[in-house]
């Protein structure tokens, strides 16, 4: 491991945790157009972030240093996830150390923490959140490991960098396979994150939250940690979506020079902008689900991801170039 | 009706009002005799409110108004028990009495015989043997608030829990407690508690100068500011004997409507929204600032605040008026029918509201609705059509109907009535009338009562109003159709998932402060 590899790793880490509300403020940008509402502008979640930083926090009288210290938990995990997924580089220590399956583990942690500080305090609404929560996660995690058995099989390894590298370098082509996988994955990341059809980002209904009832009770930087939290996750979501789908334009190994990496900043930014237009349009275009609703929705998610892989098999497919 | 008037034909009166009606002077057996074969005729109940004559004729009182085919009966009941004044519940035959009977306790301690004897407005707020409607009430007295506890009905069984909601709410509405009990997501129970936004707008009624009467009637419920202002100047007109100059009942006809297809455009927006489907709060909220803004121009308030004043309206529409609002109605129509083929088509949208919040019309007769959720639960009822007053006994106004009695039917009754208050507008400001907007009402004489029932957006509004000496007014009773219509929720929503809550209250909107006084 190289020096070089050590910055690389750091600025596509820091990157990550700086421009993800930006990712954020463009999607809020795209939904008010799309409605023909004047838009807030596109800094909007950075001045969220800095007006919870300067308050004072208000804690329960009942919170456990769990209800403290989840925020920090959460925030933490997903900026480490956002270490593991490659989104300039493939290059990197972090990425080598775990692979996809554990990202994911990664994910259900951060969940959990969730779910546990949402039922620390003991209102009606936090648990009512967390099992929500619990419920959508436990759904969405099959149907998102179906995702990537796709890519698996594709691309014959479970390590993102070589997934990513074996994508990027291939010649072009789709795979039908692919399509499945693709639409899966979209579905899984609307609902992982909280987005309409099966959560309200927006809303102020406490009966109707799932995301938001589990995190009613924080404030201040415990609120602004766990608000950044959100947009690193969907800004991670979005980067796996990248490695598995859209690779093209990321530094791979052995060209990963300056020049290269400008570039990969560049397509990133390109493919943000045209993720972010496609999630305000789908979530624009619909309306949320009945709760009971979900289990059909993921299990349609699920079932396409393993379509995918049958396409695959059947068609056997020898794609790995 | 036959029976009721049969027992009682030897003291009907004649009662002053915008629509026809009768006043029945009534003992304890007459009261439950008479009530029941209103019931049985199918009556509905409007109000029931009482009053404090011990001043008068050393009685209190107790009235309840109906609704029936010939138009409206008033039951008047003296209770001469000054100590311990009871009277006989209404509660078996119409479920609705049953909060209205304890807000009467509440207010003056005249108790009915229903076992139900928890507070509905009072919240603690004043002590228990203190009731702020009798003459004798000393208004300057302060009391401590205690704070006690409610006794909600719980539900007990493997796996049910209670979730508490409210009164303080996430968004900028009004307070309401409601208490689920649930298995899972699914509602077994819902019980509301309200009375938070009590006022004492009785209280303040009591002696205020009959020629400001209107503008508090018009802040009773800022959503229906006309539907009050204007049954108040109705109850002052009829005691007085004031006919409004015809232009005038037409532009207040015009207000009306105005008020209706404004909060209809705002809670068809505000369902899609609950819906998750953001698009539509937009569009609707922008047709809806059109027409607020249009209001503000042509009758000086947004919300048509104090446009409705006793003998007529503030001021006549301002030239060229019309053409601005044919335009409007145009365009508002256009967009309209539009936003329903979007809202109809849409699947996800029609997924929501179809079968959620069932309401069937057994239920919503046994429970006496009214209004809106009653056209959509299959009751025909609408006073503009069944009991029209000036202007609209020359408008033929159309009662809209669904039979679905869901969310969807509540919509789709929304939508008609965008379209019939569009066409009303329409015939109003063609055949305008000419002359005065505004005629004089010098001060009704005293002791004399009147009733003003109005329809509003949500269902019928009501004004009972009691002249006192010198201009003044001796008692004034509002009363709002969400009364009757809160219960209806409590039933819409059982076996519903929690998260359609929202959706099936937005469904009915109904007021908090109109129900609390």
């Amino acid at each position: 491991m190289s020096a070089l590899t050590l910055v690389r790793q750091l600025g596509e880490v820091v990157l990550a945790v700086a421009i993800a509300p930006l990712f954020m403020g463009w999607i809020a940008q795209c939904r008010a157009w799309l409605q023909n509402r004047t838009a807030p502008p596109l800094t909007q979640p950075y001045r969220m972030l800095r007006k919870l930083f300067r308050k004072d926090a208000a804690l329960a009288a009942d919170a456990s240093p769990l209800f403290r210290t989840a925020p920090y938990v959460l925030f933490g995990t997903m900026v480490l996830a956002a270490a593991i997924i490659p989104s300039i580089a493939t290059d990197l220590p972090f990425a080598r150390a775990a692979d996809a399956i554990a990202l994911i583990g990664l994910f259900a942690t951060a969940r959990v923490f969730m779910a546990l500080a949402a039922m620390d305090i003991g209102t009606a609404f936090g648990s009512l959140g967390a099992r929500r929560e619990m419920m959508i996660g436990f759904l969405a995690e099959p149907a998102f490991l179906m995702v990537l058995f796709n890519a698996f099989l594709l691309y014959g390894s479970t390590a993102l960098p070589s997934l990513v590298e074996a994508n990027a370098t291939r010649r072009f082509f789709i795979d039908p396979s692919v399509i499945f996988a693709e639409i899966a994955f979209i579905m899984v990341l609307l609902a992982e994150n909280a987005r309409i059809p099966i959560d309200n980002p927006a809303t102020h209904l406490e009966l109707t939250m799932i995301h938001e009832a589990m995190v009613l009770e924080y404030s201040a930087r415990h609120l602004a940690l766990i608000e950044w939290a959100a947009d690193l996750k969907l800004f991670n979501y979005a980067c796996i979506g990248f490695a598995l789908f859209l690779p093209w334009g990321i530094a791979v190994h052995g060209a990963d020079g300056g020049g290269a990496l400008l570039l990969a900043a560049a397509a990133l930014l390109v493919k943000l902008a045209f993720a972010g237009a496609s999630l305000a349009l789908i979530e624009s275009l619909s309306a949320k689900l009945r709760i009971f609703r979900a289990p059909e929705y993921l299990a349609m998610a699920f079932l396409l991801a393993v379509l995918g892989l049958l396409v695959h098999l059947l068609l056997g497919a020898n794609i790995h170039a | 009706m036959h029976m009721a008037t049969t027992v009682l034909d030897r003291t009907r009166t004649l009662l002053a009002g915008n629509i026809a009606g009768e006043r029945i002077a009534a003992n304890a057996e007459e009261w439950v005799a008479s009530a029941t074969a209103l019931h049985g005729a199918g009556a509905r109940l409007l109000t029931l409110w009482g009053t404090d004559d011990r001043d008068r004729d050393r009685c209190f009182r107790i009235y309840a108004a109906w609704l029936h085919a010939a138009g409206l009966v008033v039951l008047e009941h003296a209770i001469e028990d000054r100590t311990h004044p009871t009277y006989p519940s209404l509660a078996e035959l119409f479920p609705a009495a049953g909060r209205m009977e304890r807000a009467v306790y509440d207010l003056l301690g005249i108790a009915s015989t229903a076992p139900d004897r928890r507070g509905w407005l009072r919240h603690n707020g004043w002590p228990e043997d203190v009731f702020p409607l009798r003459r004798d009430f000393d208004a300057t007295r302060q009391h401590a608030v205690q704070s006690l506890p409610y006794a909600y009905v719980e539900v007990e069984g493997d796996g049910v829990h209670e979730i508490a909601v409210g009164p303080v709410h996430a968004g900028i509405i009004e307070p309401g407690g409601f208490r689920f009990s649930v298995v899972g997501e699914k509602v077994l129970r819902l019980e509301e508690r309200l009375g938070y936004t009590h006022k004492g707008v009785a209280r303040r009624f009591q002696g205020m100068p009959q020629a400001s009467g209107h503008k508090l009637a018009a802040r009773l419920s800022g959503d229906s500011a006309v539907a009050f202002s204007w049954a108040w100047c109705a109850a002052l007109e009829s005691i007085a004997g004031v006919v409004c100059p015809p232009r005038a009942a037409a532009l207040r006809g015009l207000a009306l409507e105005h008020e209706r297809l404004a909060n209809h455009l705002g809670d068809l927006g505000a369902l899609g929204n609950d819906a998750g489907f953001a698009f539509g709060l937009t569009q609707f909220s922008r047709l809806k600032e059109d027409l607020l803004r249009l209001n503000a121009e042509v009758f000086s308030a947004r919300y048509l605040m104090d446009f409705v004043v006793p003998g007529g309206v503030a001021a006549d529409l301002p030239r060229l008026a019309s053409d601005r609002l044919y335009a409007l109605y145009a365009h508002l129509e256009l967009a309209a029918a539009e936003l329903r083929s979007i809202y109809d088509e849409h699947a996800g949208v029609q997924d929501r509201f179809r079968e959620t919040g069932r309401l069937d019309r057994d239920t919503a007769v046994r429970l006496g609705a009214l209004g809106l959720a009653a056209r959509a639960s299959g009751i025909a009822n609408d006073l503009r059509a069944d009991h029209p007053w000036a202007p609209y006994d020359r408008l033929d106004a159309q009662s809209a109907g669904q039979n679905g009695g869901d969310v969807a039917a509540r919509v789709q009754v929304r939508f008609d009535e965008i379209f019939e208050s569009l066409r009303l507008c329409r015939m109003l400001l063609a055949e305008l009338p000419e002359g005065p907007v505004r005629t004089a009402v010098d001060a009704a004489e005293p002791y004399g009562m009147g009733i003003g029932v109005i329809e509003g957006w949500r269902g019928p509004v009501a004004m009972v109003l009691e002249t006192g000496p010198e201009g003044t007014i001796r008692r004034c009773h509002a009363h709002d159709a969400s009364a009757q219509n809160w219960p209806l929720l409590e039933y819409a929503i059982l076996g519903n998932l929690v998260p359609d809550f929202p959706l099936i209250n937005k469904s009915f909107n109904l007021s908090y402060s109109g129900q609390d006084g």
